[in-house]
């Protein structure tokens, strides 16, 4: 496992246990992306903080649901005789409103199992198989300004090498599964915990590291959107260097 | 260099799943609520029998300063003596008409000593006070100050049965939800007469509310009418709604 040479690893397949975890994290993601935009499209609002709901300002408002800027509400109480008291008011039309979270928040739980289970089991072979070392980690002589332009270079011309058939990745492949798995996807299931009144009266430290849920929120937000602009362009990669072949190699396919 | 790996694939992947097993064992000690043969409410009832494993169970949710006292919307039911609603209730009307001069909390079921208390009883209890997050299903915050006599001083006041497993709330407004023994002994649950110092408003569930810090907002029961403890789990249905929401 130390420093072979690198031509046996060139004619290595994706390892079972790989595709497996690939295909049960690509469905528990696609079901997070589909009940997390319906989950957003109840409450269209993104705060700062601690605090946020439609009686104080957002940081950013998506028109994406007619949930999005509603005004049916009763006159403000303020809860103080100060004159900048936070207020009260009641809120009316509720069943106008759109809200299917009864089966959307569960959904998006059970596949969070789905992908947190399978993403510890994941990490743990991948770095006790050496995956990560092999494949993943970038190369110290791998990561000169020389390589680097070279592959970004190739990416811009759409030179797109063929598929090998298993994990031999470029650089700039090796920085984004690299980023996708120790950077994002743990930073969407840090802040989706930080969302949780039951996890963070276990942990508060979460609460203070990230500064509160709604900054929380907002974050597990952008990241997710850092997440689908990932799946966009490895789709879009996989189709510029062959689509059918990568999908066979990287299900049942055997090598030529 | 394959006969060489210590840990296969395979003996990782078992170890692994019974070390979750084992974790989960002691959450499954505790009584489930059903689950209705849907995938959904059994994925729901892995997170509660996983929070209840792993988290303390006295845990304390964040408490904040007076100044972090924020705004807060009014939701879901904002008046049972409005007769323009399906939730109308009139025996609420009633009381709410007289000040909940007569209002009375009974507390029933698997209890030494059954009984009613009224508001001013209820005062007399040693009240705790608690600023706190609420965190609404919809994905917004409110952070409020409550006041309220803790639940595990009246259930002890009444006598719990040693057979209870369960602590099931009604609304004015028509709603019956339950929460275990732990939330219910939990120091921060408390059945809230006060909000921001004053007593609390109509639209945030007067004359008294359920304030359950660890979970989502709506299992915090507004317009409390009745409690009742009992060993099974009285069941209202699949509402639709996850049952545990500590997530």
């Amino acid at each position: 496992m130390s420093s072979q040479p690198s031509s046996i690893s060139e004619n290595e397949k994706h390892q079972p246990w790989v595709k497996t975890s690939h295909w049960i994290i690509t469905i528990s993601f696609l079901l997070l992306v589909f009940t997390g935009i319906e989950i957003l499209m109840v409450h269209p609002r993104l705060y700062w903080g601690e605090v946020g709901n439609e009686l104080t300002p957002a940081f950013l408002e998506l028109p994406i649901s007619r949930n999005h800027n509603r005004s049916d509400w009763e006159a403000e109480v303020p809860f103080f005789d100060a004159e900048n008291s936070p207020v009260s008011a009641g809120r009316n039309g509720e069943e106008e409103m759109f809200n299917e979270n009864g089966w959307g928040r569960s959904l998006h739980f059970l596949s969070a199992w789905f992908l947190v289970v399978t993403g510890l089991v994941y990490v743990i072979l991948g770095l006790f198989t050496g995956h990560f070392q092999k494949h993943i980690w970038p190369r110290l002589r791998e990561l000169t300004p020389i390589q680097l332009f070279r592959d970004i270079r190739e990416h811009i011309k759409m030179k797109i090498a063929p598929p090998t058939g298993g994990p031999q990745y470029g650089i700039l492949q090796k920085i984004a599964y690299m980023s996708i798995i120790f950077i994002s996807l743990p930073m969407a299931i840090i802040t989706g915990f930080t969302m949780s009144p039951a996890i963070t009266a276990a942990f508060p430290f979460l609460l203070e590291i990230f500064g509160g849920y709604q900054t929380a929120r907002t974050i597990h937000f952008f990241t997710s959107i850092g997440l689908e602009i990932f799946l966009v362009m490895h789709i879009a990669m996989i189709i510029l260097s062959g689509f059918k072949q990568q999908v066979r190699y990287m299900t049942i396919g055997k090598q030529p | 260099m394959k006969k060489k790996q210590i840990i296969t694939r395979r003996a990782a992947i078992t170890t692994g799943v019974a070390a979750l097993g084992a974790l989960l064992i002691p959450g499954c000690n505790q009584p489930m609520p059903p689950n209705y043969g849907n995938i959904l409410r059994m994925g729901d009832n892995f997170t509660y029998a996983a929070h209840r494993a792993l988290f303390s169970s006295q845990s304390l949710a964040k408490e904040y300063s007076f100044s972090d006292i924020s705004s807060m919307p009014a939701t879901g039911t904002i008046n049972p003596a409005d007769t323009s609603k399906e939730y109308f209730s009139e025996t609420y009307d009633k009381h709410l008409r007289s000040g909940f001069e007569n209002w009375q909390l009974p507390i029933e079921g698997l209890v030494a000593r059954p009984g009613n208390y009224s508001l001013d009883q209820l005062k007399k209890f040693n009240a705790r006070t608690q600023i706190t997050r609420h965190t609404c299903e919809e994905g917004w915050t409110a952070i409020a100050e409550w006041t309220g006599v803790p639940l595990r001083a009246l259930l002890e006041h009444a006598g719990m049965m040693p057979k209870a497993r369960w602590v099931n709330f009604y609304s004015y407004d028509g709603w019956l939800d339950c929460i275990d023994l732990i939330d219910a002994f939990h120091p921060q649950t408390i059945l809230a007469y006060g909000m921001n110092g004053k007593n609390l408003s109509i639209p945030h569930g007067a004359p008294i509310r359920l304030r359950l810090e660890r979970q989502i907002g709506f299992k915090s029961m507004k317009y409390l009418e009745k409690i009742v403890v009992t060993e099974e789990y009285v069941d209202p249905g699949d509402i639709g709604w996850a049952w545990y929401n500590g997530f």
